[in-house]
């Protein structure tokens, strides 16, 4: 079961990845980088290191995504034409 | 042409280099000699219920001081760059009912994260996670909550007071225990305590009050006031 549910994991964080990469939109992108740590942080549990996945929800799906979006607020203040 | 013919030559460069990591993969039987000497050390020596806390505040005490150094030093570069830009907040008007459940949420996400980071040696957790979660309640008042005013004073002070504390005690661990942060400068006491394991909860507490205050800032600083 547990192999499985890994594999799921992967496939999905794979496809969150590319979405990033290739979705027109800056907040769609952002948002998918968040879906990123918060399966990983998920992997981590699975695979037994519950600090490690602690640290990656609360830091790299809740923080940084906050940051960012702050940071694409400012971005798009200075610029609005894009 | 050349440019996609670059990127799946570099892309199958790089599985070349993997590839031997991947073959020789082997799932290891016991702990190396150097983890096992941690797992015991953590249990016997420092009375310590979670290893990794051990490992993270005490035998690699010095990359978390670093640690923790780097990310004062980015909150001092965010916050210098970002001097003065101070603009309207970016938010709409708020609803009540947003302000009123906030307000009940924060109370609890404040304990969750003080829970975090003093039980950091005896359950998985504890101050960068704790400290996250705390200035996650900053950041749910200043998104939800009108007149939501941070005091920069009172952050400063907390900040610093806690860092220079965490430096102190690392430097008492030289005089009054084997080395810079040593933990045995307090009784060790019972295992599985909350107050055991000497000078690791304190650290870990002082490490949570530091990054919270810390990331508190740059919210903060970045979501304008």
């Amino acid at each position: 079961m547990i192999p499985v549910i890994v594999i799921v994991l992967g496939i999905v964080m794979l496809g969150a990845a590319f979405a990033a990469i290739y979705f027109k939109s800056l907040l769609a992108s952002i948002i998918s980088a968040g879906v990123i740590s918060l399966l990983a942080s998920v992997l981590y549990l699975i695979l037994g290191s519950p600090d490690v996945a602690m640290t990656e929800a609360t830091i790299g799906s809740g923080l940084t995504t906050v940051v960012f979006l702050f940071a694409l607020y400012r971005v798009r203040k200075g610029n609005p034409d894009d | 042409m050349i440019k996609y013919l670059a990127v799946i030559v570099s892309v199958v460069g790089l599985g070349m280099i993997f590839l031997p990591i991947v073959t020789g993969f082997h799932e290891a039987e016991q702990l190396s000699p150097l983890a096992a000497q941690y797992v015991e050390g953590s249990i016997n020596d420092l009375e310590t219920q979670n290893v990794v806390t051990s490992v993270i505040v005490t035998y690699r005490g010095l990359d978390t001081l670093g640690e923790v150094t780097v990310l004062f030093l980015a909150t001092v570069g965010v916050g210098l760059l970002l001097k003065g830009t101070q603009e309207d907040r970016l938010l709409m008007p708020f609803s009540e009912l947003l302000e009123t459940t906030s307000s009940v949420l924060v109370a609890m996400i404040m304990v969750l994260g003080i829970y975090i980071f003093s039980h950091g040696h005896l359950t998985p957790g504890g101050g960068f996670q704790g400290g996250v979660v705390i200035a996650s309640g900053f950041l749910l008042l200043l998104l939800a909550s009108s007149g939501t005013k941070i005091n920069h004073l009172v952050l400063n002070l907390v900040e610093s007071v806690s860092g220079a504390a965490y430096v102190g005690i690392g430097a008492a661990g030289l005089v009054l225990a084997v080395g810079f942060l040593s933990p045995e400068i307090l009784p060790l006491g019972d295992f599985g305590r909350l107050l055991s394991a000497g000078a690791i909860p304190v650290i870990y507490s002082l490490i949570g009050l530091k990054v919270g205050s810390e990331l508190t800032s740059i919210l903060v600083t970045m979501g304008g006031e």
